[in-house]
């Protein structure tokens, strides 16, 4: 008996997790994550950092030497920007293209989450933008890696 | 008898001690090839996960062609009894997992004690935690055995060790409700284990393996920390005492990829005929 009840309480909790899964809906919010970031020019500064990290990291910064620096910033920050709802247009390759032949990891790219998750702490970027951003970005994983 | 054990024991804290070498004299940066928290904490049976379900996620923080490690120290107490479990963990990528888990019940009432040692192997067979569109998903199996087998075998337990099978799925979302990262897991399990194998495998009242459901939800409030809730479905297999499901609502904090410390409440309801076991857990992780 007490084990049904512990089963139900358990399960009133989960559903009550579900139904907030479904209340809230993440559309109409990429403005605010704009906003959030700092617009135009606290994503250009954000990227920055971002490729600071980056020139730190040992694990990946071997892959950032032979690339034109500036050119990489400008088509980063432009990225982010659209992403995240600003008034840019990413003028760069596509994904797929421009990570061809890299050969990159799950590390690599991995690598790249945490610079930018430390570039974002830096900006004190809420928890909740950091997460928005980075559910844009997941998804280009496939895109990315093994390419 | 008492010899057996004290021969067992140095044997086991040498293959403990020898482990734990081995993963330090790992280079620190082989195994930071994942986020953190991505593969979770201990559990009790010393698989990568809560603390009472394994979940899908792989030990430490190895990715690609990485190998690393984890060396965790649990306890549980509850109103009648302790738990106490020294675990280990290899794992080699983002892929396989290996496990040994040394387990001390002691019954405060009766001043006894309980044994049982834990050997795991986990294989992710599909997806990813986070990435990609399918959830991570992976196989495992655990041998079991009990090394003081007089106080199971007392109370009807058929057989003194016993082997288990299960399958795992978990997924994170990193945008979730409230913004913050979910992550959710379900495991069944196939076993006969009397409380987790503490007091046997197999009883009167039944002797055949059974599917059981096993869940976790937690949510990220940031990064490095997450509450959630565990629930562990279990047989009831001797007719001496019933035994009922386990839950848990926990906290874990993960300060670095070096370190992961769990806090919880956890209900193991009715123990030996002692109803209503609650108590709090801790669980201690080591990564390398």
């Amino acid at each position: 008996m007490t084990s049904l009840l512990k089963l139900t309480s358990t399960m009133l909790v989960v559903s009550a997790m579900a139904m907030t899964l479904v209340a809230v809906s993440p559309s109409a919010r990429a403005n605010s994550l704009y906003h959030d970031l700092g617009e135009r020019e606290g994503i250009e500064i954000l990227m920055e950092d971002l490729l600071l990290y980056v020139a730190e990291d040992k694990r990946i910064n071997h892959h950032f030497v032979d690339i034109d620096i500036l050119r990489l910033h400008e088509k980063l920050s432009e990225q982010i920007c659209e992403l995240a709802g600003g008034p840019c247009v990413y003028t760069g390759d596509d994904m797929v293209t421009s990570h061809t032949g890299m050969d990159l990891t799950n590390t690599d790219f991995n690598a790249l989450v945490e610079a930018l998750q430390k570039a974002m702490d830096d900006r004190n970027i809420s928890v909740g933008a950091q997460n928005r951003l980075l559910a844009l970005l997941a998804p280009m994983h496939g895109d990315i890696v093994g390419r | 008898m008492d010899g057996q054990i004290q021969i067992g024991m140095r044997l086991w804290l040498g293959v403990v001690g020898v482990a734990a070498s081995l993963l330090l004299l790992a280079p620190a940066e082989a195994a930071s090839g994942r986020l953190l928290a991505t593969g979770g904490a201990t559990s009790i049976e010393g698989a990568a996960g809560g603390g009472l379900v394994p979940w899908a996620v792989i030990s430490g923080y190895t990715e690609d062609d990485q190998f690393g490690g984890t060396v965790t120290l649990s306890r549980a107490q509850v109103d009648d009894y302790r738990l106490d479990v020294t675990a280990a963990a290899f794992s080699y990528g983002n892929r396989f997992e290996f496990s040994v888990a040394q387990q001390m019940f002691t019954l405060e009432n009766l001043g006894a004690e309980l044994r049982q040692q834990v050997i795991g192997a986990k294989y992710k067979v599909a997806g990813d935690l986070i990435y990609g569109n399918i959830p991570q998903i992976s196989v495992g199996g655990m041998y079991k055995r009990n090394t003081r087998y007089d106080l199971p075998q007392a109370v009807g337990s058929e057989r003194d060790s016993d082997w288990e099978a299960y399958v795992a799925v978990s997924r994170a979302w990193l945008a979730g409700p409230f913004d913050r990262t979910w992550l959710a897991n379900a495991t069944i399990r196939s076993t006969r284990a009397n409380q987790t194998g503490l007091l046997g495998y197999g009883g009167d009242l039944n002797d055949s393996h059974e599917l059981q459901l096993e869940a976790a939800l937690g949510m990220f409030l940031h990064r490095s920390l997450a509450v959630g809730v565990e629930y562990r479905q279990k047989p009831d297999n001797l007719s001496f005492a019933r035994e009922q499901d386990w839950m848990s609502a926990f906290v874990a904090w993960f300060p670095s990829k070096h370190v992961a410390l769990v806090g919880a409440y956890v209900d193991l309801g009715e123990i030996a005929g002692a109803r209503n076991q609650t108590g709090y857990y801790l669980s201690l992780q080591a990564s390398f």
